[in-house]
């Protein structure tokens, strides 16, 4: 046991100091984006204003390749270690995953960066700005915030950590690194003001909540095992000299922080009111990488230190996975914003994920690793496409706008369809590839949980196909509204993002295996 | 019975044959051009459809061919394309399988379905969005291509979901009628109940074997507990239900044909309902297995039988009532399935017999719909064979086929099953052979119907209507080829495809005659074609005179049938409701997060921030307080789990 | 481990209990009682105690800035003095760490002055 025991006075004085070992290429992905996102604030204080745009998204871009680029050098070697005294585990399923943070970063920051839909981009300048008054009137006309870079960098940053965090006590930092700039990014959208501060509000609010639990819980968990590396607690769960009470409130209690930022019910509750209220961009951006993250983390979680509960565990977070399902599809039914409507969807797809995750398997783990990847980038394609479709109040996401569009723009249109499709999980498409290899895993395992939750899960997925249709059907087979939103031509950063996307939830529905062969091969937890 | 007995043979495709992955492939990249290139393909988007269709028949021919030349042990031939999803133990591979079965399938979908395509030139000629629908019906013909040319049961499911798409855009295609949107949208739904069977009994499989594929599962049919096989069976049975329109699920098919008449056609003749015969038949050895999961499928295949004649006989759309006949005629095909053993051969036969008088029908419907301003009511027409004659004859052949008189097709497809439902042993035989026996009366009485008010008696038009016209050839034609088949196919056919399909696919020994339980079959055919005749009689008689214009007041029978036997009631008070409540208590219940914004807009457009305010910390409160509730339950839900 | 090393610091909570109670009774008992208007509001600090004049009643968002910048520095200082103790023991490991860390600080002062987080106008 490492680290944390309780000094007394008298060791404090004969301290005996045992510098960490550091691996620095291991770090390096993490210590390039936090690095860049310090020099980020620095160009925001010294840069002049009019190329602070172009200097801040250069920047974020070569900083993301880079990290991208030590995370493939990482794999490349191989490498599986223990780094920062237990800190941090560099292993298999961190890879993977900081490289699919890395590369849906890139593709959300193309989102982020996007500044030809609106002049002066989808953001303001300043977050705390009362809506209405003559401040606020003046910063709607303003250029916005360049800071939403270094934020974003900060977040992946911190992402990065999340997944590759060996000890709750780094985990932890990892979550208040990651989630922080998030909750101001959401309060930053240049449309309804106050829709988008109310939700920073409420998710900052009940964030912190969260993080209150998963605090708790750590407390629980350390007064059980002595220690809050997840190696430390698996061990101390197999001797258990101490009473299983701890253990299991303290699981709960992470569990809950950690289900809060999945959005798994009954923690979902923030989910539509920020996806909805947050720019979009922003959206995308939580959408796909924040699942990546805070699954890597929950899968880390529950394998490393407390495989051992499997048996207690499944019940309860099965009976989780039931429900969040369940919720989200048929929520998502009744849904008349679009942007309401993938918030329930993802509510519902971290069901799916936790199907993956709950068979205890390589396959689980891999299939849940691929399930992230490929929903990751659907997500953020059909975000994309929602900034494009707008009227004179900014992006037209009521439904009933939408009607039509498949005359007004079937380019458009056609390429929602198909992600649409995707979320159904047509088959020929990632959506579907992705809840076969997880269905197919949780029943590889054969026992009576996974069972229940494949039927559910199908079942569920049935449900769901069908609001997705009603959006096809709405675009295509429905007379246009009197005063129908335009669809804006994507500038070129949109483009590429919705190409990348639309082309990588193709390319994984025909020829999974190459990413599927990937992640079997990372789905290697170390201890 | 055999299923153990189930053999792999060596078979990867050689020869001509390693090129049958272009059945698929030639339809589809049709569909995809004439949607790519979008208005510029117009003038000619109808043609490449046909083409395409047409060279995939021919093909399909050589193929078919080729498969006859070899040995009768060795016809089937497989390909890896590649493989498709691997996780761990789960390896599915893009494999494509040309079997006798197969052969069978695809003769009938690019034949019949070539035909189709070529009337609906002229059908569609009018129509500005003519491509597009070329387009769609391409891609529903590759589909199903690719639906009965898999290898594994996830190839026929992506088949599966292609067809269920393909033909929610062709049903709606016509969307700015709301029926149609509505039929649509009951499509879309009825099938996806459906399609969560098969999906559901695809991951039984898996779990169970760790495979999907046909081999792997047959082969292994032995391993399952009687129970699991009674599970997948009713499992793959829900499936069926759904693509094919039977019984609890059939409400949906008759409505499907608020599309153009050609999709009418195909749907209901070459390809979908067919799908869910397809599926039972494909899966023998597994119901083959248990014999109450076949007991299962005959029950609703006789069921549905009854219900689809009963209806058919209340409907005064010509459409309708052609529809509610498929729905009785796939009836015979699950109770032949269902009968299992010799009787797989007869259901694939009458499937056959079908697919061209049906397509034949439908096709002259809308000839006469073409002649009369596309009015459907059949107590509006009348008299119409002098002004239609070649619509007048093919239509006729199909009627004569339908109902089963000797020597068209019909008789030699659908008397077989009557007779083998006779021969079942029990109660069962009686009940099943009655049953058969009173729907072929019921048939030839609403057909005759039909035809007698269609095309004789008085003159009813409308006023709207001076001079019918006989349609133009490219509708003819086809009209024409279709009644050739509908006439020749039985006789033709019976023989050669028992012998073709028995011996490799059904496991099934030639010349194996069986026993006769209760009624020998001079017996059964005689009383068939007695009763058929009585009701054609029957019919002629009581509308020879033509009917009355308005719909009469009626007993509760005929009222109850007039309302499809109050299918979409109960479907309503099912499922329909239960479903919109339980969504209303989960909204409630989600903190009414969705009132709660919309007020919370409301405030805003107001201006009243300091309302806003007040609304936004209770929601925050009471999203605060479900969180704590959650923990909590999470929290004691562990503890009662590990202590409890 | 035992739990003897807590009893100083039990003693010591213990005996800020006391005082604490002993000087808060003392002064009900003996202090004298004149209330006004400001007495009897509640304190917080520098801005207009809720509720707030319906209508109005916004603040100056500045008090929190430079409360927060105070905490920045004031973690920093609390980092630095146990630091500074083991200094010797962390050798050039620790003095690197330690700029890297108060590195970060400063930017973040570099942000606020440059950004005029620190006008007040």
């Amino acid at each position: 046991m490492n680290g944390f025991t309780i000094a007394t006075p008298a060791q404090v004085l004969a301290i005996d100091v045992r510098l960490p070992d550091l691996d620095y290429a291991a770090m390096a992905p993490m210590l390039v984006l936090f690095g860049a996102a310090c020099l980020g604030v620095l160009v925001d204080a010294f840069a002049p204003r009019q190329s602070r745009h172009t200097i801040q998204f250069a920047l974020s871009f070569i900083a993301l390749t880079v990290a991208l680029l030590a995370v493939i050098r990482e794999a490349r070697v191989g490498s599986r270690e223990l780094t920062a005294d237990v800190a941090l585990a560099i292993d298999g399923p961190t890879l993977f995953l900081q490289g699919t943070l890395a590369v849906l970063g890139i593709v959300a920051l193309l989102l982020v960066g996007e500044r030809a839909l609106e002049k002066g981009g989808p953001f303001v300048s300043q977050a705390a700005i009362p809506v209405g008054s003559e401040a606020d009137r003046r910063q709607a006309r303003e250029e916005g915030a360049t800071e939403v870079f270094p934020l974003t960098l900060f977040a992946l940053s911190g992402m990065m950590l999340f997944v590759a965090a060996n000890d709750l006590l780094t985990m932890f930092v990892a979550l208040e690194v990651f989630s922080l700039p998030l909750y101001l990014l959401c309060a930053l959208a240049r449309r309804r003001r106050l829709v988008s501060q109310e939700a920073a509000l409420k998710y900052f609010l009940l964030g912190a909540f969260a993080s209150a639990f998963f605090i708790f819980g750590m407390a629980l968990l350390y007064g059980f095992a002595g220690t809050v590396s997840f190696g430390g607690i698996h061990d101390a769960a197999l001797l258990a000299t101490t009473s299983p009470l701890l253990l299991f409130t303290g699981l709960a209690m992470v569990a809950v922080g950690l289900l809060f930022k999945i959005a798994a019910v009954p923690f979902h509750v923030w989910t539509p009111d920020v996806y909805q209220g947050a720019p979009t961009s922003v959206t995308a951006f939580m959408a796909a990488c924040t699942k990546v993250a805070a699954f890597g983390g929950l899968l880390r979680v529950l394998y490393v230190a407390f495989d051992r509960a499997r048996w207690d565990i499944e019940p309860v977070i099965g009976t989780i996975a039931i429900l969040t399902m369940l919720v989200g599809a048929i929520l998502a039914v009744t849904q008349t914003d679009i942007k309401r409507l993938l918030a329930y969807s993802s509510i519902a797809n971290a069901g799916y994920l936790l199907v993956g995750a709950l068979a205890f398997s390589k396959e689980g783990l891999s299939s849940a690793m691929f399930y992230l990847a490929a929903y990751g980038f659907t997500v953020i394609a059909a975000f994309a496409v929602i900034t494009l479709v707008r009227d004179d109040d900014g992006e037209a996401t009521h439904l009933s706008r939408w009607a039509g569009l498949g005359r007004e723009a079937p380019l458009v249109a056609g390429v929602f369809t198909f992600l649409m499709l995707a979320f159904a999980g047509i088959p020929l498409t990632s959506g579907f590839t992705s809840k076969f290899a997880v269905f197919g895993a949780a029943l590889g395992v054969g026992e009576a949980w996974p069972v229940a939750l494949v039927i559910v899960g199908v079942v569920t997925s049935m449900i769901l196909a069908f609001p997705y249709l009603r959006v096809v059907v709405m675009m295509w087979l429905s007379e246009p509204a009197e005063q129908s939103p335009t669809v804006a031509i994507p500038g070129a950063f949109t483009s590429a993002a919705l190409m990348v996307g639309v082309l990588a939830t193709l390319l994984l529905g025909v020829f999974p295996s190459p990413v599927l062969d990937l992640a079997d091969r990372a789905a290697e937890f170390i201890r | 019975m055999h299923a153990s007995a189930y053999e792999v043979l060596a078979s990867a495709a050689s020869g001509t044959l390693s090129s049958f992955w272009l059945l698929i492939v030639i339809p589809a990249a049709s569909g995809g051009i004439l949607l790519l290139l979008g208005r510029r393909a117009d003038r000619w988007g109808h043609l490449l459809g046909c083409a395409s269709v047409g060279v995939a028949f021919v093909l399909g021919l050589v193929y078919f061919f080729q498969l006859g030349g070899l040995p009768a042990t060795d016809r089937r031939a497989t390909l890896d394309l590649f493989t498709f999803i691997q996780v761990a133990a789960l390896k599915v591979d893009f494999g494509l399988l040309f079997d006798p079965l197969s052969a069978v399938f695809v003769l009938l979908i690019t034949g019949v379905g070539f035909l189709i395509h070529v009337y609906a030139v002229g059908y569609m000629a009018d129509d500005p969005k003519r491509r597009t629908f070329f387009a769609y019906f391409n891609i529903f013909v590759a589909a199903m291509l690719l639906l009965v040319l898999g290898n594994n049961y996830v190839m026929l499911y992506i088949g599966w979901e292609g067809v269920g798409l393909a033909s929610y855009l062709l049903i709606s295609f016509w969307y700015t009628r709301p029926s149609a949107a509505t039929a649509g949208k009951k499509a879309f739904i009825m099938n996806r109940v459906g399609d969560a069977g098969l999906a559901i009994a695809i991951f039984v499989m898996f779990a169970n074997l760790h495979t999907v594929s046909y081999d792997g599962v047959f082969a292994n049919v032995d391993r399952f507990t009687s129970g699991t096989t009674l599970a997948l069976g009713l499992l793959l049975l829900i499936g069926a239900c759904g693509k094919s329109g039977q019984f609890p699920l059939q409400a949906w098919l008759p409505d499907a044909m608020e599309g153009p008449t050609p999709v009418s056609a195909l749907i209901h003749a070459a390809t979908m309902v067919t799908a869910g015969v397809y599926l039972i038949a494909r899966s023998n050895p597994i119901f083959d297995a248990n014999p109450t999961a076949q007991a299962v499928v005959a029950a609703v295949g006789a069921v549905t039988l009854l219900i689809g004649c009963i209806i058919g006989c209340a409907k005064d759309d010509i459409k309708r009532v052609l529809a509610w006949s498929t729905v009785s005629q796939i009836g015979y095909m699950f109770l032949g399935v269902g009968l299992g053993g010799g009787a797989y051969a007869l259901a694939i036969i009458h499937l056959l017999a079908h697919g061209f008088f049906k397509a034949g029908l439908f096709l002259g419907a809308g000839s006469v719909m073409h002649a009369m301003n596309d009015q459907v009511d059949i107590r509006r027409f009348g008299g119409l064979w002098k002004y239609m004659k070649i619509t007048w004859i093919t239509f006729g052949v199909g009627w004569l086929a339908i109902i089963g008189i000797p020597p068209l097709s019909g008789f030699f497809s659908k008397e077989p099953i009557i007779a083998e439902a006779f021969d079942r042993p029990g109660w069962a035989g009686w009940v099943l052979g009655f049953a058969a026996l009173l729907g072929a009366g019921l048939t030839a009485f609403y057909m005759t119907r039909l035809f007698v008010l269609t095309f004789h008696g008085p003159e009813r038009w409308t006023d709207d209507i001076k001079h019918p016209h006989e349609s133009p050839p490219v509708m003819t034609v086809p009209l024409m080829l279709l009644a050739i088949g509908s006439a020749a196919a039985g006789a033709l056919m019976a023989t050669p495809v028992q012998d073709w399909l028995n011996p490799t696919v059904f496991g099934v020994e030639g010349g194996e005659v069986p026993e006769h339980v209760h009624l020998s079959h001079t017996v059964v055919t005689i009383l068939s074609i007695a009763i058929t005749v009585l009701g054609g009689l029957l019919g002629w008689w009581l509308f020879r005179n033509g009917t009355s214009l308005q719909e009469q007041p009626a007993g509760p029978v005929v009222t109850a049938a007039r309302k499809n036997l109050y299918g979409d009631t109960v479907n309503e008070t099912v499922f329909e409701k239960p479903g919109t409540y339980l969504t209303r208590a989960l909204v409630y219940f989600d903190n009414k997060g969705i009132d709660g914004l919309v007020n919370g807009l409301a405030a805003a457009v107001g201006g009243g921030s300091g309302r806003l305010r007040r609304a936004q910390t209770g929601f925050v409160r009471s999203y605060a307080l479900s969180m704590l509730g959650g923990a909590l339950l999470v929290a004691v839900a562990f503890l009662v789990v590990r202590l409890g | 481990m035992s739990l003897s090393a807590y009893v100083p610091i039990l003693a010591l909570f213990a005996l800020a209990t006391a005082f604490t109670l002993f000087s808060v009774g003392i002064s009900q008992i003996v202090g004298p009682k004149r209330y006004n208007r400001a007495k009897l509001e509640a304190y917080e600090c520098g801005i207009e105690p809720s509720p707030e004049p319906v209508g109005g009643g916004r603040f100056p968002v500045k008090f929190y800035l430079t409360a927060m910048l105070f905490i920045i520095f004031d973690i920093e200082i609390i980092f630095l003095y146990p630091w500074a103790v083991t200094f010797a023991d962390l050798g050039l490991f620790g003095f690197v760490e330690m700029l890297l860390f108060i590195g970060t600080v400063f930017i973040a002062y570099a942000y606020v002055w440059r950004r005029g987080g620190l006008d007040w106008d």
